[in-house]
């Protein structure tokens, strides 16, 4: 932390992108962070090699998939972690639903942070109007509870699983909108930018020279936290049924389907549960430290 | 503070105003038909419009939007499509189950978040605050649902300690308050943990350890009511989670609130509820922010009203 030289006392560190390796080599030193890291890495690797790893392809339905009587199959040496409804294998669909998770995680939340960085940052360098109208919107939008506005948004668009991402990226953009747009009023506002202005920058050298490589760490701190969010809210709505709709196979439509069998068949809600939190923690592990390593004044609620 | 109240004030009825507007467009522009879903799949294209005309569905949306708020002003909802009832009624009917569900949210978040924040503050650094920390990232990383599920599983399911689902006693309270209140709880013992480190840290707290009091005087009477005061203070930011909370958990204990009302309402799309408890959830949401805002500096003195 050499480099966080701000007098008023918050550390921030500047240009995290050539840092990247001192930030990953402090991120492994810690232990909870480490296995957070663990987990994403496996579910990429189970993601990225679904159609290789998977024991069967997940939609067929395997004749030796149920009992005689048509009921699903407990975890056994064929079907290592049972089998579903329909006869199709539990694992096989739980690997290829990580992908659905890690898209819709990855391309909401992308679409997210850079929608709400934009709002952030323009409404807290230009200031004004600029920043009444943005942050008095992003007020109005923090106003719906997130769940029934996704739900509405649902409702509206057919959803697909890009339909899905673009929701949750409508819902999810306001918290880091927030939290730059407060980041750049107090950067806008210190001394190093006042002195680049008086020696002539422009607005918008000073925009992206000095303010948005400050940025970067909080929005890396965010975009990780934000990806829980996403991952959880997916699985939510898809456990509603207006999330991502079978047979695309997903951890919330995989426990939707065959909620009604929990107490006979609670492999195959337990499966994808334990599935869907230890991604959300994996996520949640890696951004709390980010948050510690990148950036020590921000501890607070989220 | 009257200035800074009447400004407040002032904020949040433009932000409901915003509010009523979002929730019309978007419901407007549902692409389902209201009037044929009433009218039924047999129903003629005469019969579909008569009930078109008859909700006034076939003016223009300002004049749909006027006088939904022109409605709003005393308190009128709107009629449900397919119950015919009115929206608040219906609302009101089931708006104390979920005030009490919330409650023993409340409850459960705070017995639980406060209880753990604590300890692993006084074990700070230690196993035990290690522990405490680990269990409080798995709370605020498991989905309603599931937990609600894995409850359900294993206490009603498994042990029969709790019923199933429904709502009438005390018992059936218990694995909704708790599955709607663990988000809460692992932010709380997070809030809890940080805030008792930092006032144990302050000077105070060693003139009373200095004077010889017991530790856990120093705990219970110096330490505990100065760390728990800014938390509270946040219970008003709450409402936003547990207004989205109360869709899955209502739905997956069949708790008859507000959220199981709102799901029966989206699947049959009944705009008048949905819109109904989208504008009553922003109204607690905005409400609960405003509360939290004006309750902070009255706790502590050191927050500058703005």
């Amino acid at each position: 932390m050499t480099l966080a030289t701000a007098p008023d006392g918050a550390g921030i560190t500047p240009g995290a992108g050539a840092r990247l390796g001192t930030v990953l080599s402090r991120l492994v030193r810690r232990p909870l962070a480490l296995f957070g890291l663990a987990v994403i890495v496996i579910v990429v690797l189970a993601a990225v090699f679904a159609p290789l790893i998977a024991p069967f392809p997940p939609d067929e339905q395997l004749f030796e998939g149920l009992t005689l009587e048509g009921a699903p199959l407990p975890p056994d040496s064929t079907f290592l972690l049972g089998t579903d409804l329909l006869g199709r294998d539990l694992l096989s669909r739980l690997l290829y639903g990580a992908r659905t998770s890690l898209i819709i995680g990855i391309v909401a939340n992308g679409i997210a942070v850079a929608i709400g960085a934009m709002v952030g940052v323009s409404a807290g360098f230009f200031g004004g109007i600029v920043s009444g109208v943005l942050m008095r919107f992003t007020d109005l939008m923090m106003a719906f509870p997130a769940l029934l506005l996704a739900i509405v948004l649902a409702a509206i668009f057919q959803p697909s699983l890009w339909i899905v991402a673009l929701v949750i990226a409508m819902v999810n953009w306001t918290q880091i909108a927030r939290v730059t747009y407060t980041e750049t009023r107090s950067l806008a506002e210190r001394d190093f930018v006042e002195a680049e202005s008086a020696m002539g920058a422009g607005r918008t050298r000073i925009l992206f020279r000095h303010i948005m490589p400050h940025l970067l760490p909080t929005i890396m701190v965010w975009a990780t936290l934000g990806i829980s969010t996403t991952v959880l809210l997916e699985a939510t709505l898809s456990y509603l049924g207006i999330g991502v709709r079978p047979p695309i196979p997903s951890w919330g439509n995989i426990i939707f389907e065959s909620q009604t069998y929990f107490t006979t068949a609670p492999w195959l809600v337990f499966f994808p549960g334990v599935a869907i939190i230890l991604l959300a923690l994996g996520f949640n592990l890696v951004g709390d430290a980010l948050r510690d390593i990148l950036d020590p004044t921000q501890k607070g609620r989220y | 503070m009257a200035a800074y109240l009447l400004r407040r004030l002032i904020q949040a009825a433009l932000i409901l105003l915003g509010v009523t507007f979002i929730t019309f467009v978007l419901l407007y522009i549902l692409p389902a038909d209201p009037a044929r879903q009433i009218a039924g799949r047999s129903a003629t294209a005469e019969t579909v419009n008569n009930i078109r005309i008859q909700l006034g569905l076939d003016q223009p949306l300002y004049v749909q939007y006027g006088r939904y708020l022109d409605g709003l002003l005393h308190l009128d909802l709107g009629r449900s499509y397919l119950q015919k009832t009115e929206v608040t009624t219906l609302i009101a009917s089931r708006l104390p189950a979920t005030l009490l569900l919330m409650l023993g949210a409340i409850v459960c978040e705070l017995a639980i978040g406060l209880t753990m924040g604590l300890f692993a503050a006084i074990r700070r650094g230690g196993r035990i605050d290690q522990t405490l920390m680990v269990i409080s990232f798995v709370a605020v990383s498991a989905p309603q649902f599931v937990v609600g599920i894995l409850l359900l599983y294993v206490f009603a399911v498994y042990l029969g300690w709790f019923p199933i689902g429904g709502y009438g006693s005390f018992s059936h309270l218990v694995l909704p308050a708790i599955t709607l209140g663990i988000l809460g709880a692992g932010w709380y013992s997070r809030m809890m943990r940080s805030s008792m480190i930092d006032v144990l840290r302050q000077d105070f707290i060693r003139t009373a350890r200095a004077k010889g009091l017991k530790p856990t005087t120093v705990m219970a009477v110096h330490a505990m009511p100065n760390a728990i005061l800014p938390i509270i203070a946040m219970i008003g930011i709450d409402i936003g989670y547990f207004m989205s909370g109360i869709v899955v958990v209502e739905s997956v204990f069949g708790w008859p609130g507000i959220g199981q009302l709102a799901w029966q309402a989206i699947q049959r799309v009944d705009i008048p509820i949905i819109m109904g408890v989208t504008l009553v959830s922003a109204f607690a949401i905005v409400i609960g922010n405003l509360l939290a805002d004006l309750i902070a500096p009255l706790i502590d003195p050191r927050i500058k009203l703005r």
